[in-house]
């Protein structure tokens, strides 16, 4: 991957936090272009969801800095340590797009008004226009016939694809997917994956922590193993998930994965 | 047992009891609403405020729940005119009174309301850039609400009962009316009889009519 030849769209740079006294990143650093997708796998409690947070900010950081198209997230200018206000937050957060592995979908709303809520709210679209959007992105998830079905009564697999048509029609620049087939049955991880992987035809930038190593070995661009808060690998897929890998965490990692999944 | 029952003397005054009943449903009503408001306003506040402002929230709903609610009728409707000088009708001292008093109570259920919306709701508002006043109006107190109904229901119908206590300030609801029907009457056992029918069936009537409407709304859930 030639990376250093374009500029970085996300640059993370030696970040590092801690619960307490927990360390839970130990400076990582990670940079990925626009178009790629790139792969966060390794053991839990390596802090790949923490990372993936810390991009848009549901969580803070403690050193090192975040930056999206060169901008610092969550902070005023790397250094100053200085929170944004909560409106540079917001705003900052609705040019990242974010699918949770629990859906998240707010009860209340059909899937089109979940998706219509960023849309007139953030992007202050008419509600005709937010429809119009809404629909057409839940047409490409295949759930245009859903548009006013509540969450509850649409299934683990349809939620999640409302969840990433709620994200992708903000048009963010950056996608963060975290474990969005964790909570599903099997049978309905296909559906959802099919839609990431239509996304990522499209060019969509994404970063996402899965634990489908298949999906993961034939859709990112590269793959990032995440060991005790640090990146101990990266690189294109095949050289990641080589069986002969000379990284010890990682050739574990991988022998225990093939051991319980397949 | 020498006590036969006349209800004639009843009808001919029934007026009073019907009059009180819708008294009594006009004080209930107003002073759920000024009670929402008081306790919304309060949870919200409590939830995001520092430990002083929590202190004294926390010191209103206390305070509130530990006195009787007649010595709180009794204190706004004779201690606080006599204290400074301030005029005002036995119904709105009392409906004054109700209002404080349910919103202490409302304040507890709302708060413990806005505390149970999952967080990953809060997440998914933060993520797609509502601002925190925008992730309070469309996705919190929403959620809130849905889960708060029941509580709010009972709240209410317990409050339709505690409209009675305003007889003792001369609040012609309808245990006043019922007094005022004895007294001129001496048909004790009749007119409590009825009054209690009275109460008993739109209390039920109320409860019917808001467990339908939570229905709807966990339907929408």
């Amino acid at each position: 991957m030639a990376t250093s030849s374009t500029p970085a769209l996300l640059d993370i740079a030696e970040v590092s936090k801690s619960f307490g006294q927990v360390a839970v990143l130990r400076s990582v650093s990670l940079q990925v272009a626009k178009g790629e997708v790139v792969t966060i796998i390794g053991p839990s409690g390596s802090g790949k969801t923490t990372l993936l947070r810390c991009v848009n900010f549901l969580e803070s950081y403690d050193g090192g800095s975040i930056r999206i198209d060169g901008k610092e997230v969550g902070y005023r200018d790397a250094g100053t340590r200085q929170r944004r206000s909560e409106r540079d937050l917001a705003a900052m957060r609705a040019e990242t797009g974010m699918v949770f592995q629990s859906f998240n979908l707010f009860p209340h709303l059909t899937a089109a008004g979940n998706i219509m809520l960023g849309l007139t709210k953030v992007r202050g679209k008419s509600s005709a226009e937010a429809r119009a959007i809404a629909e057409h992105w839940l047409g490409r998830v295949g759930l245009a016939h859903k548009a006013d079905s509540l969450p509850a009564e649409l299934s683990g697999g349809q939620q999640q694809r409302v969840g990433i048509a709620r994200a992708v029609a903000m048009e963010p620049k950056i996608l963060l997917l975290d474990e969005i087939t964790s909570a599903l049955d099997p049978e309905l991880v296909g559906e959802v994956l099919a839609v990431v992987r239509s996304l990522a035809e499209d060019g969509m930038t994404m970063v996402m922590v899965t634990h489908e190593m298949a999906f993961a070995r034939d859709a990112s661009t590269r793959i990032v193993f995440m060991a005790d808060g640090g990146v101990s690998a990266v690189g294109p897929p095949k050289e990641v998930l080589a069986a002969e890998t000379t990284n010890e965490r990682l050739r574990t990692f991988l022998a225990r994965f093939r051991a319980s999944h397949f | 047992m020498g006590y036969t029952l006349n209800f004639n003397l009843i009808w001919r005054h029934f007026d009073k009891l019907w009059g009180g009943l819708l008294l009594s449903l006009e004080l209930a009503v107003i002073s759920i609403a000024i009670g929402i408001v008081i306790g919304l306003v309060l949870a919200v506040w409590y939830v995001s405020a520092g430990r002083v402002v929590r202190a004294i929230i926390a010191a209103y709903v206390e305070f509130i729940r530990n006195v009787p609610l007649i010595l709180l009728v009794y204190l706004v409707f004779y201690g606080v005119p006599t204290v400074i000088d301030l005029a005002y009708s036995a119904p709105t001292s009392f409906v004054v009174t109700l209002s404080v008093y349910s919103g202490a109570y409302l304040v507890e259920v709302f708060r413990s309301g806005l505390e149970a919306v999952p967080r990953g709701q809060l997440d998914a508002g933060k993520a797609i850039g509502l601002t925190p006043w925008q992730r309070l109006i469309h996705v919190r107190l929403p959620t809130m609400m849905r889960i708060t109904l029941p509580a709010l229901s009972n709240t209410f119908i317990s409050l339709f009962k505690d409209t009675s206590i305003a007889s003792v300030i001369s609040v012609p609801e309808l245990t006043y009316g019922a007094q005022w029907i004895n007294f001129n009457t001496f048909r004790i056992v009749e007119v409590y009889l009825v009054t209690t029918a009275m109460y008993l069936v739109t209390g039920y009537a109320l409860l019917f009519a808001l467990r339908l409407v939570e229905r709807r709304f966990r339907a929408a859930r």
